[in-house]
């Protein structure tokens, strides 16, 4: 327990995550950047096609992905929230900085995607059934906490994002399961924990490599924007001018 | 822990608690409305409005397609399996309109029929290759996930 804490806290030390980060910045960069070539290189050129959809059904490559990330990148950043409304710790507010306005274009991502695979498939771009507007809240979500930190005093935006972002928490299980507790247009899930998945290894397997490089993106892309982050906080520091000073000769 | 944070984690997660119970109510409560089509059973059981715009979902019964030779105007009947409700629409259907595919229909009820103006089409969650679909249909079982 005691090492668990002592993880906690040094994370929660500045010079630490700039430096500690680079590392697995580094690391989450190549390895998504190879994992979504062999995805959809995979998925795009050599997986079967789908006996009704025919090709249209490929958009799952990008859409699946994206929409599992907007909800993981809240639920993450919701985690961030809770860190900082009991334990305020600082640099959970960076996290949920770096982290806003990239769930925002994530979410926005997989509604677009769906939408184009809607029109084909379905017949429409847009209904608004239980899934597409738990989506679209989730949206909303991200937006408002991107809205809400300019909109208030800077000693209490923090937390009041925070607390906005904790209590939207609530979404997330509604958009897993608006699917089975309400007739929807939108169809069930396709992969499962507990079952097999609905569909052959040759389609499912490019799919979950592509999920998983969308992950590793992700945390790049927050790590980069957290690190930045971090850098213009604590442009005063000694360690921070020490960073600047070897890396750019200032 | 020590408590003062202990008693900070207490209230976030009672108040993220409390608004979840509310918020549960609610859909619950308008679980009706949120629910995107009634299904045949509801419309034969009078659930179903008449005179307003709702929607109709359910499987397109097998040879219950009927087109009409001069016109696009088709009719056709859809089933939860429990009830069968016909549905006549003038217009193109979607790709993946076939017997036996879900759809969903937007229109308004006349006399136990929907006049609908839009059809669109619901794919399930399964998805496969056209060779393994066409071996399925020649089994009389319908294990999908057996490979």
């Amino acid at each position: 327990m005691a090492r668990t804490w002592q993880w906690f806290h040094r994370w929660g030390s500045p010079p630490h995550v700039f430096h500690a980060g680079r590392q697995w910045q580094l690391g989450f960069g190549v390895a998504g950047f190879a994992l979504l070539m062999l995805g959809w290189v995979w998925g795009l050129a050599f997986a079967p096609v789908d006996y009704q959809q025919g090709n249209s059904y490929r958009i799952i490559f990008l859409h699946v992905p994206v929409a599992f990330l907007a909800q993981s990148l809240y639920m993450a950043m919701a985690a961030a929230g809770l860190v900082l409304l009991v334990w305020k710790m600082k640099i959970a507010d960076l996290v949920i900085q770096a982290t806003l306005p990239i769930g925002a274009v994530i979410t926005f991502l997989a509604l677009v995607t769906g939408a184009i695979w809607g029109k084909p498939t379905w017949g429409t771009y847009w209904v608004w059934d239980a899934r597409l507007t738990s989506m679209l809240i989730l949206l909303f979500l991200y937006l408002g906490g991107m809205a809400l930190r300019p909109a208030l005093p800077s000693d209490v935006a923090g937390r009041a994002v925070a607390l906005l972002l904790v209590v939207g928490v609530i979404n997330i299980p509604i958009i897993k399961y608006s699917v089975e507790w309400w007739n929807t247009l939108h169809q069930g899930a396709t992969l499962k924990l507990t079952e097999r998945p609905a569909m052959p290894a040759s389609m499912w397997v490019p799919l979950v490599i592509s999920i998983l490089a969308m992950y590793c993106l992700a945390g790049f892309w927050v790590l980069q924007r957290l690190r930045t982050l971090l850098l213009l906080r604590e442009s005063k520091a000694k360690w921070a001018r020490e960073w600047v000073g070897e890396k750019y000769g200032l | 822990m020590n408590p003062a944070r202990k008693q900070k984690l207490t209230l976030v997660l009672l108040g993220v608690f409390g608004v979840s119970v509310a918020i549960g109510l609610t859909l619950y409560a308008l679980s009706n409305n949120i629910n995107l089509f009634y299904p045949p059973e509801k419309v034969v059981a009078g659930e179903a409005p008449e005179g307003t715009t709702i929607r109709v979902g359910g499987m397109v019964v097998d040879d219950s397609v009927v087109r009409a030779s001069d016109s696009l105007k088709v009719s056709f009947q859809v089933t939860d399996y429990a009830e069968k409700v016909t549905i006549k629409y003038e217009g193109i259907l979607p790709d993946l309109f076939r017997e036996g595919q879900g759809i969903v229909a937007e229109g308004q009820l006349q006399n136990g029929v929907l006049m609908a103006d839009v059809v669109l089409a619901k794919h399930d969650e399964q998805y496969m290759p056209p060779e393994i679909a066409e071996t399925l249909k020649n089994k009389p079982t319908d294990e999908v996930s057996t490979y």
